[in-house]
């Protein structure tokens, strides 16, 4: 469904991304991991369409992906993606909006009373009903993350993009957000691609686990190669009792990558 | 005892603090209004308190011999009438150049620079040509006002625009929406409150136009009235207008705020940013 034909991503003489040869299947849940800096972000704005590769092509089913957002790419950021000025269940319902044609953006009559009835669902499954005339600014980081989450399922993408979208949440939420993740995705049968730091978290939730790293580096010129999938690892199952079973196998072929994960930023 | 910084004044006592220069003020005025009277009982320059008032009286509760009208308010009420025309067009104009200009890069790159020269001419330069253009009549004092605060309303729009955060915009077009609806329901709603401060931080500007065009040409006013009585060195109606004008200020500004606080619940209450 998606596939990357030796990506590149350069800045001038920096370059990011090298070599970037994958390909993904619809419903793949992939995970990448990699130092900050290392591109895992930039490849992800690839997907989205806020960046363009460099060199080579990255397409959608057979097609060169458009290099602005739309509906077939969903997001959920770190911070900053619900609408402060909308109530919960308001920035719910702007998902349909969004999605018909017109020139304002509002719902009225029969079109309104619809997408009122579906944002009300999805706020019961994301578990997010009582706060639904909150505004954001109310709600805890985590309420948040969930209900920009619900914005982005409603809206059934065809791939949703996850930029680090637990980043900022307490471990134990985190639980919460990675088993809500989780059923949408198992719900909904839609590819996804997570960035994130932790890689605990790659083994857990993904089917594929991606690790960016430099194959090559120059001490004297650090952004004279940049980084590629140094790991393609199928992870197979996702549900919570195999996943020490996975973490164990895998964990112990892979040392370099917890001290990868300490590098600094180059 | 603690460090001179660390020490803070409690309600009673911190409103007490706040109305000690004022109260001494008024009584410097005072000593002084009376000191002057009685070496000369037709100073004008320090008018006592009575005077005022009784000035205040004549123009405000007894209708002019001359017109039949109540000075005071006919002068109020046309003032008011063109700082709101003047605001109003320069806060609409102002919101519609902002947004566009911010949210449209290709406007944006088209206007801005534009903008940026119109903003540093400086209004009451233009006065006469305005005078020459539109005439004497209302219409250009209101156009004083307009072209000295939407040039600032403007930019701080545009500004405003460029601080939401891309990840909405974004996250709207992800969800399928256009330009127009992202800019109408996405930009718009969030500026509206930033438009109301820019409107608040834009009066104390309005109002030197105002006065300063109708010191100029006009046939009522508070600036015309107090530019009128100078002739007379009747400063028994200048202080209180002056006093007036300043009320009525600070009144416009409160209601403003108010006014954001309650419409918009979801930012963060204007005065406190």
């Amino acid at each position: 469904m998606i596939e990357a034909k030796n990506v590149w991503k350069k800045y001038g003489d920096q370059v990011v991304l090298e070599r970037i040869n994958v390909s993904v299947q619809e419903g793949e849940f992939v995970t990448l991991v990699g130092a900050s800096g290392c591109g895992k972000s930039t490849f992800l704005k690839m997907l989205l369409g806020t960046e363009t590769p460099s060199q080579g092509e990255l397409l959608m089913n057979g097609k060169q992906i458009r290099d602005e957002p739309d509906r077939d790419r969903g997001i959920v950021f770190q911070q900053y993606s619900v609408f402060p000025h909308m109530t919960v269940l308001e920035n719910v319902m702007a998902t349909k909006a969004f999605a018909r044609k017109g020139l304002t953006g509002y719902l009225f009559g029969e079109s309104r009373k619809e997408a009122r009835e579906e944002a009300l669902h999805m706020l019961e499954q994301v578990g997010l009903s009582q706060s639904r005339d909150k505004y954001p600014d109310a709600l805890s980081g985590g309420m948040q993350q969930r209900l920009a989450i619900a914005q982005a399922f409603l809206a059934k993408p065809r791939i949703l993009l996850l930029d680090e979208p637990f980043g900022a949440l307490d471990p134990g939420i985190r639980q919460d957000m990675h088993a809500l993740v989780l059923d949408l995705w198992k719900a909904y049968k839609m590819t996804v691609f997570m960035v994130t730091h932790d890689i605990k978290e790659g083994f857990y939730l993904g089917t594929r686990l991606w690790v960016f790293d430099k194959n090559r580096d120059d001490p004297h010129a650090p952004g004279r190669f940049g980084a590629s999938i140094t790991f393609d690892l199928p992870v197979g199952k996702v549900d919570h009792d195999t996943y020490q079973q996975i973490d164990n196998r895998i964990r112990p072929a892979m040392v370099p990558v917890p001290m990868f994960m300490e590098k600094p930023d180059a | 005892m603690k460090r001179i910084l660390n020490l803070q004044a409690r309600r009673p006592l911190a409103v007490l603090l706040g109305l000690l220069p004022i109260v001494l003020l008024i009584v410097v005025y005072s000593i002084a209004s009376d000191a002057r009277l009685k070496a000369n009982p037709s100073d004008k320059l320090l008018p006592s308190f009575t005077q005022m008032a009784s000035s205040m009286e004549r123009m405000a509760l007894q209708p002019n011999q001359r017109t039949g009208q109540y000075l005071f308010w006919e002068d109020t009420s046309a003032s008011l009438k063109r700082l709101a025309y003047g605001v109003l067009i320069a806060a609409a104009l102002g919101l519609f150049i902002g947004v566009l200009t911010g949210s449209i890069p290709l406007l944006g790159s088209t206007f801005s620079p534009l903008l940026t020269i119109i903003s540093l001419i400086p209004p009451l330069a233009i006065l006469p040509i305005l005078f020459i253009v539109v005439g004497l009549g209302e219409f250009s004092k209101i156009a004083l006002i307009v072209l000295g605060i939407t040039p600032f309303i403007a930019r701080d729009i545009q500004r405003r625009t460029h601080e939401i955060p891309s990840e909405q915009l974004v996250k709207a077009q992800t969800l399928g929406a256009n330009s127009s609806q992202v800019i109408i329901r996405v930009i718009l709603p969030q500026l509206m409150p930033k438009l109301i401060d820019a409107v608040r931080l834009s009066l104390g500007a309005g109002w030197l136009f105002l006065i300063a065009s109708e010191a100029i040409a006009s046939t009522e006013g508070l600036g015309y009235r107090i530019f009128l009585v100078r002739r007379y060195m009747s400063m028994d109606v200048i202080i209180p207008y002056v006093i007036w004008i300043t009320l009525l200020a600070f009144l416009i500004d409160w209601l403003l705020a108010k006014f954001n606080q309650k419409l918009f619940p979801w930012h963060k209450s204007g005065g406190q940013r």
